[in-house]
């Protein structure tokens, strides 16, 4: 038993769920009690789909436990093959369903309905959403996908999509865009705008590109292994591995196409003098693995910030994202404990999140900048607008999106020159983003200014180093943005230093210490 | 009443044949009910005995995440628990006490029934006794069902108020209670209206803070503000209480037939009632009109979802001109939604219980102005061209009471006005077809 508040995933069948709703042609019938169909609404209003996932719950209640739990599925599965016509179906079972072990699949299979009937087994208790959808798409290719010849004309399979993900719907036509300029074609799309003949075709392909390994991996394998197609490997976020991307794609398909770079201003956008004051901003990244990893590398690379931080939330990414932070000098986190991420997070002080939407609450809580580049997902992350995070275009979105939650450049000075500034002050926050001043620190402000200067008045996380007042005062006096770094440290100086109190002194000695 | 209030009409729907279905229920479960009742009850906690989905409904439900941290969360059942149900309670009592020693502030404590706990039987009235008796007297511990196959959406509060009416203590006072979890601002409001009537002493249930909690008896007489606790209502009746039944308080009628029931039991005056609902009643009537405009002639279907759909199908058919085509409500009980259905002229059909295809094929062919529906089917329907209310925003949002009564209007009235307002097409010829 473990205690939860939020959740980075949701249950396995919610991932069974993003895969068939993602498709075309194909219908889910569920076994779950009513209260179950809440899942209805991640698609409905999360994502503002304008269909009902096709979804069919038994809705079994306590009164239906004793007598025929397993009749009422049979008759959901009918009345779903009779409704909806699919050209296929899955079957499975949610947590409480697992439970009674009526056992959907068997039941399904001695119905004998003319159409291909796949059985899910998903561990509820076990596993989570991201295993769901993986899982789900797996099976599907298992039970519908048969060996083809492969197409005349060099083709590739897109694979990982699914309803729900993060940015998917415009990173699949960026990155259909970018083979179709490289002259190659996509054969099927999968799972997300497939349907279950699409999936039969899928062996055509000459190899497959794997865009979201949380969803596809255990399908791309597949597929290498039954029909001899390679997949890529790298995830085409940000422009140097966008760049790796196409030389990885020439290698499985022989295309020389030239391409054209004229739409990609990230990297001039980045060298441009406005944005030197990125430069070593210290940033704490968590989210999926893919997307850790990926944000990673743009952060540093081509954004020019330092990685003060990261981790990611689904365990399958453990060891790859350890091995990744002990490159960038980082001990990683992983976790789905959203506490732990806050408490490590508060800890490190970084002058941004590049998170989920948990982070961005953390983010609001704390008073620091968090932009969005991860499932779990909210309505936001669903804009109308055309905004890959993938491809060239991808990457000029990621430099927007990651600088728009920071203080303008120019205005950093001008925040430090006129600190007391009726307007244009330190409570006020960014000018560019209306009413979103930062939570004042935790510091107890109104007692300070009574209290001789040399009492102290706080300890830090630690309760080894006191701040005397005099130097709480003078933290005070340095802008928000930049103050839980300059605090951070302070007090890591005091404690290299062997000192138990910070003063006015200990501050500016530390500020010297730090400069870069 | 007064001359104000249109008679009711000849023949309600009280009597009305009810269609009930099985099928595919499209209801959120009781544990929804949290979500409310932990910004309501100040000083509890509520800790779910469930799954990931579980905890996956309530982050989903709350939609913005309340954040700090919130007085509710989920002890996950895991592999190991399913295996021994000792265990698991041990499991529960570690989680618990780690719970309540890093949350002072918590002084009661709802141990909250999924629909895992309660298919492996994981007895938590149980646990719920042998906690109380550990964290006595600092913390009391409740138990109570919010699972889905036991409950449906607002059964969940119905459920938790149920479960506090048997330990609270015994009392001959001549007392009121009003019982369901109401914002504070209408909560207070209606105390007002009260006093200024003289009645008193007035007690409400669920009581902000553990420490404000009332006395019952057999001279306890109780009002219900919310539709859905009809368990509460029998705990209470099996306490000694009596039910003071009456239409519920939404709307001016609805609030004026609620207060009337409350004050003809505390023998108020005519013309002291008179006086003091005066001013709110016109103040109601006139904001009521405004949105009314829109509404008056226009059709609506109502999807089940929280028990409220009986009460606001009175209110638009009789205050707003509104004609309900079809009235589905999770559970129907005579006992509290008789006076409302006495009130609502006959003509929609009434439905009990769901199976959402067929109804969402009725629905389709009656093609009503207005669908009140959950949020699972509100897009799509607006998608097929229809303008949809999606209804928990009606549990959501402070509606009951005189002061409310133009918003409740309201929120049924801006779907309606958003579709005449919005305006994608051209003037240019050229584009006709398209605009067609």
């Amino acid at each position: 038993m473990k205690l939860t508040v939020w959740t980075y995933e949701g249950p396995p069948h919610v991932g069974a769920m993003r895969v068939a709703t993602g498709m075309k042609g194909l219908h889910y019938v569920l076994h779950a009690p009513q209260g179950d169909t809440y899942a209805d609404l991640l698609f409905t209003m999360i994502e503002r789909r304008d269909h009902r996932p096709p979804v069919t719950y038994t809705t079994f209640q306590a009164r239906d436990l004793g007598s025929d739990t397993a009749g009422l599925f049979k008759k959901a599965c009918q009345d779903a093959f009779d409704r909806f016509q699919p050209e296929a179906i899955i079957v499975g079972a949610s947590c409480t369903a697992e439970l009674i072990q009526d056992d959907p699949a068997g039941l399904a299979e001695t119905m004998g309905l003319p159409i291909p009937v796949i059985p899910l087994e998903l561990p509820s208790y076990q596993r989570k959403e991201n295993f769901g959808a993986d899982e789900t798409f797996l099976q599907i290719v298992r039970h519908l996908a048969e060996p083809m010849e492969k197409t005349a004309r060099v083709s590739c399979n897109i694979i990982g999509p699914t309803a729900l993900g993060f940015r998917h719907r415009d990173d699949v036509q960026e990155i259909t865009n970018l083979l179709y300029e490289m002259g190659i074609e996509v054969n099927v799309t999968a799972p997300m705008g497939s349907t279950p003949s699409d999936i039969a075709k899928m062996g055509q392909a000459h190899f497959n590109v794997l865009l979201y390994p949380e969803t596809g991996e255990s399908a791309a394998r597949y597929c290498e292994k039954t029909f001899g197609q390679p997949y890529t490997k790298v995830v085409p976020i940000g422009v140097g591995a966008t760049n790796d991307f196409i030389a990885e794609v020439r290698k499985l398909s022989g295309s020389t196409s030239t391409i054209d770079m004229q739409q990609s201003r990230q990297q001039w956008w980045s060298r441009s003098v406005d944005s030197t004051y990125l430069t070593g901003k210290r940033v704490f990244i968590f989210g999926d693995g893919t997307h850790v990893a990926a944000a990673a590398r743009f952060a540093r690379d081509e954004m020019g910030f330092e990685v003060a931080g990261m981790g990611c939330y689904n365990r399958e990414y453990a060891r790859p994202i350890r091995a990744l932070a002990k490159e960038y000098g980082l001990e990683a986190l992983i976790t789905d404990d959203y506490l732990e991420v806050e408490a490590a997070i508060e800890e490190l002080q970084p002058e941004m999140i590049l998170g989920t939407q948990m982070e961005r609450h953390i983010g609001k809580r704390l008073g620091i900048p968090c932009a969005v580049i991860s499932a779990p997902v909210h309505v936001q992350d669903f804009p109308a607008r055309y905004s890959p995070q993938m491809g060239f275009e991808g990457a000029n979105v990621l430099f927007d999106t990651w600088v728009h939650p920071l203080v303008m450049g120019l205005e950093e000075h001008l925040l430090h020159m006129f600190r007391e500034d009726f307007e244009f002050n330190d409570e006020a926050g960014a000018s560019h983003h209306g009413g979103h001043a930062p939570k004042p620190m935790t510091t107890p402000t109104e007692t300070t200014t009574e209290q001789a200067v040399e009492e102290p008045v706080t300890t830090d996380a630690s309760g080894n180093v006191v701040w005397l007042a005099d130097a709480e005062k003078e933290l005070k006096k340095i802008p928000f943005f930049v103050r839980g770094k300059a605090r951070r440290n302070t007090e890591n100086y005091a404690a290299e230093k062997g000192l138990g109190q910070i003063s006015i002194d200990t501050l500016y000695d530390a500020k010297a210490h730090y400069a870069r | 009443m007064n001359d104000l209030t249109p008679p009711p009409p000849a023949l309600g729907c009280r009597t009305s044949p009810i269609l009930k279905q099985r099928g595919q229920r499209e209801v959120f479960c009781g544990l929804t009910g949290i979500i409310w009742l932990h910004r309501k009850i100040q000083d509890a906690f509520f800790l779910v005995v469930g799954s990931r989905t579980c905890a996956h409904l309530l982050q989903s439900a709350a939609g913005v995440m309340i954040f700090a941290e919130p007085r509710f969360g989920t002890a996950i059942l895991e592999e190991s628990d399913l295996a021994g149900l000792n265990d698991a309670h041990k499991e529960l009592d570690r989680e618990v006490a780690r719970l309540l020693s890093r949350r002072p502030d918590i002084r009661q404590l709802f141990l909250v029934g999924s629909c895992p706990s309660e298919v492996i039987k994981l007895d938590l009235s149980r646990a719920a006794e042998r906690l109380t008796k550990e964290f006595a007297p600092k913390v009391r511990v409740l138990e109570y069902s919010g699972s889905g196959i036991e409950t449906t959406f607002t059964q969940g509060e119905d459920a938790c108020l149920a479960s506090m009416v048997p330990v609270l203590p015994a009392s001959d006072a001549r007392e009121l209670l009003v019982v369901g979890a109401l914002p504070d601002v209408v909560e207070d409001q209606m105390l007002g209206l009260l006093d200024a009537m003289g009645i008193g002493p007035v007690r409400v249930l669920p009581a902000r803070n553990i420490d404000d909690e009332m006395g019952i008896g057999s001279n306890t007489v109780f009002a219900l503000t919310q539709p859905f606790l009809s368990d509460t209502h029998a705990a209470l009746e099996r306490r000694g209480a009596r039910h003071i039944a009456a239409p519920f308080p939404l709307g001016e009628e609805g609030t004026t037939a609620w207060l009337a029931a409350v004050a003809e039991e505390f023998g108020v005056d005519r013309a002291l009632f008179d006086q003091v609902t005066e001013a709110p009643r016109r103040r109601a009537r006139q904001a009521v009109a405004a949105a009314a405009e829109t509404l008056t002639g226009k059709t609506v279907f109502f999807f089940p979802d929280s028990q409220l759909e009986i009460p606001l199908a009175r209110f638009l058919a009789r205050e707003c001109g509104m004609t309900p085509l079809e009235v589905g409500s999770p559970y129907i009980h005579d006992a509290l939604h008789g006076p409302d259905l006495d009130l609502l002229p006959e003509g929609p059909q009434i439905s009990e219980g769901q199976d959402v295809d067929l109804q969402l094929e009725r629905c389709r062919e009656l093609r009503p102005d207005l669908t009140v529906c959950g949020l699972g089917l509100a897009n799509p329907l607006e998608a097929e061209g229809l303008s949809t209310k999606w209804a928990i925003e009606l549990v959501f949002t402070p509606v009951h009471f005189y002061e409310q009564a133009g918003d409740l209007a309201a929120l049924f009235a801006r779907p309606l006005r958003r579709k005449g307002i919005l305006n994608h097409g051209t003037s240019d010829p050229l584009f006709a077809e398209a605009r067609a």
